[in-house]
């Protein structure tokens, strides 16, 4: 097979994009979709500091890699889980990482500031641990940035990542959940910085090969509670429609937020207040993040 | 040819000189779910491996939602 690009050897074939490329060319082709994104949805200014959210693996990495390259004062942010080993490694990547490039990296313990792990959350909620994991994620990446003075987080979200939520809210007609659907989420309140996703174009077959061929030393075990999770069997799910009909999760995506995702903009606005808790942004009186810690310290 | 696996951890054997999408087949994995991986190269599913190579399929899908 050969590049699409310069005739030499081929080393990835991108069905949907009916193309071959080689490492160079990859590489290229790569950050020029991570251009295109933050172009796109005016992700963030070319003198403004992002916080990067990291976790180890390969989607956060190669974008923190990328934002490096292209010149973005970047800040990485590790949220240590307390995933037993696994957190262990996943950390260990972070930090092997920010000192080879010489990039700060701050860490946060969310047994710190949850009051205990995220295997002691899933079994104190009975809840799927993903989603404890992600409401104290999704929490705290905005409040290191409020408090770190980064106006805007980008995590390592792919298209996979991406299509399979909108496949999961879609399946339920989660309505309330299509328009906050996007790669760039602007500030709707001065305590809710923007969160962004640059890598919204890029499959995660894609971020992995970047990853490979740019030998960033990622973590490839999945979480040990991932097994069994509703995004898992969704992306097996569309993988099998791509497999059949190469571009479907690209037209899924990229069709929804072209020509459906306005439809379901809320005609009324959210009130947001301030949590009588910790001062950060809720609907309600208290954070859905501080309900979250009372419950784990009444069982601790 | 010697195949590894991930999660968990395996190695599999396979017979002969084979096409990469051909031991892909055999082993019901869907090509957009793996990178193939030969020495220190990415491999193209038209790429024949030799019986006496080693190949990895390492997934390159990450889970939970956050």
């Amino acid at each position: 097979m050969k590049c699409r690009k310069c005739g030499g050897s081929a080393v990835l074939e991108l069905r949907r994009h009916n193309a071959a490329f080689c490492a160079p060319d990859f590489l290229e082709f790569f950050r020029n979709q991570v251009r295109e994104a933050i172009r796109k949805y005016r992700m963030f200014e070319r003198d403004e500091p992002v916080l990067v959210a990291v976790s180890g693996g390969k989607d956060s990495l190669a974008l923190w890699d990328v934002l490096i390259d292209e010149g973005y004062r970047t800040t990485g942010l590790y949220l240590d889980l307390g995933i037993f080993d696994y957190s262990v490694a996943s950390r260990a990547r972070c930090e092997a990482f920010a000192a080879t490039r010489g990039v700060p990296l701050l860490v946060r313990r969310v047994e710190d500031e949850v009051g205990a792990p995220v295997p002691v959350i899933k079994s104190v909620t009975r809840r799927p641990p993903c989603s404890g994991c992600g409401l104290s994620k999704r929490y705290l990446m905005n409040r290191v940035a409020l408090d770190e003075g980064l106006p805007v987080v980008a995590t390592g979200h792919n298209l996979d990542d991406e299509a399979a939520t909108l496949f999961g809210s879609v399946m339920h007609w989660q309505t309330d959940a299509l328009p906050r659907q996007s790669p760039a989420l602007p500030s709707t309140h001065p305590k809710l910085v923007r969160r962004v996703k640059p890598l919204y174009r890029l499959s995660e077959r894609e971020t992995a090969a970047y990853a490979f061929l740019r030998r960033i030393d990622y973590i490839v075990e999945e979480c040990p509670f991932a097994a069994g999770a509703t995004s898992i069997a969704h992306k097996d799910t569309l993988n099998r429609m791509e497999d059949a009909s190469p571009g479907a999760k690209h037209n899924f995506l990229f069709g929804f937020l072209e020509k459906a995702r306005a439809a379901f903009e809320r005609v009324e606005a959210v009130t947001l207040n301030e949590c009588t808790r910790c001062g950060q942004v809720t609907t309600g009186t208290i954070c859905a993040f501080c309900k979250l810690a009372d419950q784990v310290k009444r069982s601790v | 040819m010697k195949v590894l696996l991930r999660n968990p951890r395996r190695e599999v054997e396979v017979a002969g000189n084979r096409r990469v999408k051909d031991v892909l087949r055999d082993l019901d994995i869907l090509p957009e779910t793996v990178l193939v991986i030969r020495g220190d190269d990415l491999i193209t599913a038209d790429q024949v491996v030799a019986d006496t190579e080693t190949i990895e399929l390492r997934p390159v899908m990450s889970g939970g939602v956050s």
